[in-house]
């Protein structure tokens, strides 16, 4: 078992036992689909718009050679310095020389996964600069020296009295229960760093090829600032965010919003074409958007689940997902949770060491049925597992499951088999739940049924004695 | 019609009350049928853990033995689901191919084969009590299995249906339940909570395997709450 596997299972184990925290998301995913759903309601025909959007996705993401290089030559004519980085490494060591060059000690960020997936401000801490989140829920989980929860919600896991908590262990501010008092105090913060910042560093939600824009989906207002205020600003994003088209923004801002928070849209969406122009009275003086592979090329040569690529980070998988409102985010330990993080982080971070998260599955679907451009999410869960046992087969279970064809390929032994089963249950009350018990996994929590007295291949033989 | 009936291993050696009540249904509309001997699993265990090639060693001979069939019933819609969604994946460049896609063709899901191949809903049932209907996962989202259980559920006196709030998983997965018993066990007691909020006397499902997992925890918990197959309450009168 991988040490990422057995951390897994004990934070699984931890968060499944904890009722607090079973009320909170479940309560907290229950408004949202009940939102998400008033919001889903005003779209003319949902199903259409899945299906358009999955089409240009595909289209997107099987014409990477057309769209980046388009995306890439538009930014450049005007003025925009981009950059391709083909790992993590490479992704930071860009960022950092980037604000040597500009002789930066502080940075302001908004939301961005990417600089989650390249632990960024790890790095940027350790070569001794001053990195401070702007949004809210990422504000208050860097704070708390934790990693976000969720991908669009990433403090959803506290309560009030815990972000007071940290603010005033932190901030020194007063306790309060108060939500519009917990943000001012954010933003009293925040608002200093934007004016303090040598640089402004920002994810990206689309990027469209046809304009050379980066679009940037939030509602706080401060992705703009972070963006607006700094001299520099610097764009990281995944080499998979491409849209081929400026129109195409059209449906997917608000599939976005809808499936991301239930808002038909969020209150700002602003796209960023380059640095401020001749004649231009604002905007960053420079502008740098760094391109990121880190392994994406490689699931893009997986024709099989090449369209895990399509994933715009909505969230909505998480959201559904009983696994993800069982354990939470953070028991997962990597970048992407829920569905599209248990099918992209063997991709990203290695099988053999992440295959648990594809087994931990009950292949329910509901990913797949939410998912609004059409990735075959659970799917994609079994595609992994069959990799993995092809690649490594876990000897034991490969014997296990050899043995299973065998029997039941052979409806003698097959037959045989129940008959001990019927016998050897006798003695199950001895070992039921204890260490001894072959089905301790199963009988610790429920009841296991028994071997019927007749099965029903007894039944029939019974009622034909021809055969 | 003469109807091959595929009963999936666990339903034969624990449930064979939901094959029994099915055979009496079939043969009550008239219908006759055959339980091919040969046939115990439909491989799917294998399938799911990432074992293909143990899966297809099962699944060859369920091609096999359904070949000549004129339509198959199956009485899960997981196991369903193998044979109908899986099994074309499983064989996909393979010289059964078009075999599996052939036996997709023609297998249907008990309630389905009612309500959509056979139109019917009405079988002159009785079973008075309040339930609750579990949609199965494979049945709903592989199959596409929601309204004809609700069909014929309506259709039996006596019996009065309330909706549960959501519609999620019971936790089950097959081996999941053994691999991650911990995140089983707890998606399946938010699903009994669910339940229970209706004031249902059962929980009612065409899925065995989902029940089993329902039951299992009911029963640890002492709940008066009961499960019981969608076919054996059909059977009822």
């Amino acid at each position: 078992m991988s040490t990422a596997s057995s951390e897994f299972k004990i934070q699984a184990r931890r968060l499944t036992a904890d009722l607090h925290h079973r009320q909170v998301i479940q309560t907290a995913l229950g408004k949202y689909e009940v939102v998400r759903d008033k919001t889903k309601g005003a779209f003319q025909d949902w199903s259409a718009a899945r299906q358009a959007a999955a089409e240009i996705k595909w289209e997107a993401i099987n014409h990477l050679d057309k769209y980046l290089p388009q995306f890439v030559e538009r930014l450049e004519a005007r003025g925009t310095k981009v950059h391709w980085a083909s790992t993590g490494t490479q992704a930071r060591e860009i960022i950092l020389a980037i604000l040597e060059q500009k002789k930066a000690k502080c940075i302001v960020k908004s939301k961005a996964m990417t600089s989650e997936e390249i632990h960024l401000n790890e790095a940027l801490a350790r070569a001794g600069y001053e990195v401070v989140e702007s949004d809210l829920g990422e504000f208050i989980v860097q704070l708390r020296q934790e990693a976000p929860y969720h991908i669009v919600f990433p403090a959803m896991h506290l309560a009030r009295g815990e972000i007071s908590e940290v603010f005033t262990r932190e901030l020194g501010s007063a306790p309060t229960q108060n939500p519009e008092d917990l943000t001012l105090i954010a933003r009293r913060v925040l608002r200093q760093k934007y004016l303090a910042a040598d640089v402004g560093f920002t994810g990206a939600n689309f990027a469209v090829a046809e304009t050379g824009m980066i679009s940037i989906t939030e509602n706080e207002g401060n992705a703009r600032l972070t963006a607006a205020l700094p001299k520099t600003m610097v764009t990281l994003l995944g080499l998979e965010k491409i849209l081929p088209r400026l129109e195409d923004l059209a449906l997917f801002l608000p599939m976005l919003s809808t499936m991301g928070t239930g808002q038909p849209l969020t209150c700002y969406n602003s796209l960023y074409s380059g640095p401020r122009q001749l004649g231009e009275p604002d905007g960053p003086e420079e502008y740098h958007v760094i391109l990121l592979d880190n392994r994406r090329t490689e699931l893009l040569a997986d024709a099989e689940q090449r369209d895990a690529l399509h994933c715009i980070r909505c969230g909505a998988c998480l959201n559904v997902c009983p696994i993800f409102r069982n354990v939470g985010g953070h028991t997962y330990g990597t970048t992407y949770s829920g569905p599209i993080g248990s099918v992209l982080t063997p991709h990203l971070r290695g099988l053999q060491e992440w295959k648990h998260l594809s087994y931990a599955s009950s292949l329910c679907g509901a990913c797949t049925e939410t998912c609004p451009v059409k990735i075959n999410l659970h799917h994609h869960l079994l595609h992994n597992r069959r990799n993995a046992a092809r690649q490594r087969p876990a000897l034991g279970e490969k014997l296990a499951f050899r043995i299973f064809a065998l029997v039941m390929n052979h409806p003698r032994v097959y037959g045989l088999a129940a008959k001990a089963g019927r016998w050897l249950q006798k003695l199950h009350p001895l070992v039921k739940g204890g260490r001894l018990d072959p089905a301790r996994a199963w009988t610790q929590t429920r009841e296991l049924p028994p071997v019927a007295s007749q099965t029903f291949k007894e039944y029939w033989r019974a009622r034909q004695p021809g055969q | 019609m003469k109807v091959t009936l595929f009963i999936p291993c666990f339903v034969d050696l624990m449930f064979p009350k939901v094959g029994i009540s099915i055979v009496q249904i079939l043969e009550r509309l008239g219908h006759s049928i055959e339980c091919p001997r040969q046939i115990t699993c439909c491989g799917q265990p294998a399938y799911n853990s990432g074992y293909w090639d143990e899966a297809r060693g099962v699944a060859r001979k369920v091609l096999q033995s359904l070949e000549a069939a004129e339509v198959v019933v199956i009485a899960s819609g997981s196991c369903g689901a193998m044979l109908k969604v899986f099994y074309p994946e499983l064989f996909t460049g393979t010289a059964q191919a078009d075999a599996a896609l052939r036996l997709a063709g023609k297998v249907y899901e008990f309630s389905d084969f009612l309500v959509t191949k056979l139109g019917i809903t009405e079988l002159g049932a009785r079973f008075e009590a309040k339930v609750t209907f579990h949609d199965g996962c494979h049945g709903l989202r592989e199959l596409g299995t929601y309204d004809q259980p609700r069909k014929l559920l309506g259709k039996v006196r006596g019996l009065t249906l309330v909706e549960m709030q959501e519609k999620t998983c019971c936790g089950f997965g097959g081996t999941f339940a053994a691999k991650f018993p911990m995140i089983s066990t707890a998606m399946g007691e938010v699903r009994c909570a669910v339940a229970k909020a209706t004031g249902a006397e059962y929980i009612v499902s065409n899925d065995s395997s989902c029940l089993m997992h329902l039951q299992g925890l009911l029963d640890r918990q002492r709940s008066p709450l009961k499960t019981i197959h969608l076919a054996e309450v059909l059977a009822q009168s």
